[in-house]
């Protein structure tokens, strides 16, 4: 078991994407610092565009996460509806 | 309405387009000849077609995102300006991290953008050609960005008015400007393991997220804000580096034992290299967001662990030497700033010794070595500065010949004992901070004789003659007692006390 | 020893800090083990026909100065190594004639000053 991360602008457009993935990945551990909002899983852990929508109440591209994101650790599976951290160890 | 599948090609048709479907095979040209540098560090590529950037973006999207990235930066450095952000920084003090990021850090991004601009040139696949073109624009943005950034600073502040000048000469800039040069002047290749995987993976984490977070605790709207949206391109670098390293191990199993020399090199002198900002985190930001020791447990035991881990069925281990920086991360911040604060006199920043509330909390985050080792030495030098005779060390000290920072850093084994190894090579004597520094020269003698070592050059004559006085004002541009020195009675501080009086 | 992987062959970059450089001068590095006031070791340009005698009171003993140990410091009691052995200096031979080269590091060991000690000071 190895911990993934992803560390987003703490900003008004992380806010929903944060809610989006502690909906979807009930695991997901999420830390505040300033500025910065930190999310940890075990092995895995997934953004769904539709969960993301629903959220901001707009369209969203998940290349949009581009924007708003500072760092991450693990694989990246991305395509045109979700994006994917994982460790295969 | 979502017209997203109706009209556009999906994420990985648009990549093939995009990338691949842009290259074509040459018909009168030799392969080898067109990318001259493909095969001389030994690495072999069967087939580039397996290179695959997992984010799959594509020059159209790209300018879309760095464009917006831009916006919101820019519309944050004119509120900053607008609003005399410099005023709402937790302590002038704090400005003393920004001087060194300025000089340290941004020439870095320079040529970080160089080289990646050349490297790119260098590969036969269209897939990497296309993902190191991004990176060096990313790069040359980030340079860029961080002088905006900071331009406002240097209205109201000293030791930022050189920066690239100093970069090329200043005695602890040979340190950041030797680590690069080491990596530009690699092979293709092991300047992708050294930059994209071992510095921008496994280690930049350590110097954005913690210092940027606390560059924000500190009140500075700028670094935040530049730090984060640089990250934010860092981390499309960061998966690159993981995917490029996956990438060079499957081609050949030949692959295996070139990657883990690289990386046992690169892990070694990232790590010595972020002494700096250890020293940072620990001593520079007023206020504190978490100690070096807590950063180094969580970006490189906690995440580097699950990465060497998942390395593993490539037939790759930890780095070697990898257990000496869990030591060094309760000694290495207050030994480098140890360092500085005696050769505060060659600084484009101020030093001073961390106030008794600053001392309490580096030994409630340091129990096993500060109040042992280093608060002892604060200690005894406050009190040589209270009688007026603030300390200098007016000697030279000895230098790496790999990483260039002084023999300042103990034995694994031993924190009262300075780590020293030397060598012998061609009829000349080498001297070196580590086991892991001279691994580094006798793999490559022929490379590292070759070294600017900054104390060298004085006693040689070659910046600007003996006098001391001479070669920080003259040559480094360093303002003496403008500049440097320490903070406690410096002009900065004068000013910033007429400032808040004035508001 | 290895050797370094170039894209062309017999590679050697220049030996930047043969002796020649130094104008007829070497560098020695001294070590004042476990006194760790001073971060690093010393760095000391000197004329290698130069008496070490004469180098510990010309050169050495000034720069050592600042260190609140420096008045206790006495330098025909101390323990010496060179190059990591043992080494008995003949005070009136000079550098030299003493094996002191060009990049040798001397390190002085005075076990005996121990106010400062626990921290390495």
């Amino acid at each position: 078991m190895s911990r993934v991360f992803i560390a987003l602008q703490d900003n008004e457009n992380s806010r929903f994407i944060v809610e989006a993935i502690s909906e979807d990945n009930p695991n997901a551990e999420v830390k505040h610092s300033p500025a910065m909002i930190r999310i940890e899983a075990d092995d895995r852990l997934t953004i769904y565009r539709e969960t993301v929508e629903e959220k901001l109440g707009r369209d969203w591209d998940t290349q949009e996460l581009q924007i708003d994101m500072i760092s991450i650790g693990g694989n990246v599976d991305e395509d045109d509806d979700s994006f994917t951290l994982y460790w295969n160890s | 309405m979502n017209a997203k599948t109706s009209k556009r090609l999906n994420m990985k048709d648009r990549y093939r387009i995009m990338t691949r479907d842009l290259a074509w095979e040459p018909s009168y040209q030799r392969h080898e000849d067109i990318f001259p540098q493909e095969d001389f560090e030994g690495i072999k590529i069967v087939d580039w077609s397996q290179w695959e950037d997992p984010f799959r973006l594509t020059m159209d999207n790209y300018w879309k995102f760095q464009a917006e990235k831009e916006r919101k930066l820019y519309a944050i450095f004119d509120a900053v300006s607008q609003n005399n952000g410099q005023m709402n920084v937790s302590d002038p003090r704090y400005l003393n991290a920004v001087k060194l990021f300025i000089t340290a850090v941004t020439p870095l991004e320079y040529n970080a953008y160089k080289g990646y601009a050349r490297v790119g040139r260098q590969f036969g696949g269209v897939g990497a050609r296309i993902a190191c073109q991004m990176q060096s624009i990313d790069e040359l943005r980030h340079t860029q960005t961080q002088i905006h950034a900071m331009s406002h600073y240097n209205k109201y502040f000293g030791g930022m008015h050189d920066f690239p000048h100093m970069f090329d000469r200043v005695w602890y800039l040979s340190v950041p400007k030797s680590f690069f040069e080491d990596a530009s002047t690699a092979g293709p290749f092991e300047f992708l393991t050294a930059i994209s995987f071992s510095f921008e993976y496994v280690l930049t984490n350590l110097l954005f997220l913690p210092f940027m977070s606390g560059a924000a605790y500190n009140g500075d709207m700028n670094t935040v804000t530049f730090g984060f949206s640089a990250q934010s391109d860092e981390a499309r670098h960061m998966t690159l580096g993981l995917e490029i390293i996956k990438f060079i191990l499957e081609q050949h199993e030949d692959n295996v034992p070139i990657v883990q020399k690289w990386l046992d090199k690169w892990l070694w002198r990232g790590y010595r290299l972020l002494s700096i900002v250890g020293m940072m985190m620990d001593y520079m930001l007023p206020n504190k967001v978490m100690s070096w020791a807590e950063a180094w447990e969580m970006y490189y035991e906690e995440a580097g662990g699950a990465l060497f881990k998942e390395l593993e069925r490539y037939g790759i281990r930890p780095p070697k030497f990898a257990e000496q920086t869990v030591i060094g991360k309760n000694h290495v911040s207050h030994q480098t700033w140890f360092v500085f604060y005696q050769y505060g006199h060659a600084t484009a920043f101020n030093t001073w010794i961390p106030t008794a509330k600053e001392m309490d909390w580096l030994s409630e985050k340091y129990p096993d070595t500060f109040d042992r080792l280093y608060r002892p030495r604060f200690e005894l030098l406050a009190e040589k500065a209270a009688k007026g005779e603030r300390f200098y060390n007016n000697t030279l000290p000895q230098l790496c010949q790999i990483c260039q920072i002084p023999l300042a850093i103990t034995e694994p084994d031993d924190d009262t004992m300075i780590s020293h190894r030397d060598t012998v090579h061609e009829g000349e004597r080498y001297h070196f901070c580590s086991d892991g520094c001279r691994d580094i020269f006798h793999n490559e003698p022929e490379k590292y004789v070759q070294a600017w070592l900054p104390v060298h050059q004085i006693l040689q004559g070659n910046c600007g003659g003996a006098d001391m006085e001479k070669v920080i004002g003259d040559y480094y541009r360093i303002e003496m007692g403008e500049d440097n020195l320490e903070f406690e009675g410096s002009p900065e501080q004068r000013r910033w006390k007429q400032w808040k009086q004035a508001v | 020893m290895m050797s370094v992987n170039a894209n062309y062959p017999n590679y050697q970059g220049p030996v930047r800090d043969r002796v020649e450089n130094f104008h007829g001068s070497q560098l020695v590095y001294v070590l004042w083990e476990r006194h760790l006031l001073f971060c690093a070791p010393l760095t000391f340009l000197a004329d290698p026909e130069m008496s070490f005698v004469d180098f510990l009171s010309e050169i050495l003993r000034p720069a050592l100065a600042p260190h609140p140990e420096s008045e206790q410091l006495r330098f025909d009691e101390a323990k010496w190594r060179l190059d990591g052995e043992d080494f008995q200096p003949d005070l009136e031979k000079s550098l030299i004639d003493n094996g002191i080269d060009h990049k040798s590091q001397l390190r002085l060991i005075t076990p005996w000053l121990s106010d400062l000690a626990d921290a390495a000071i």
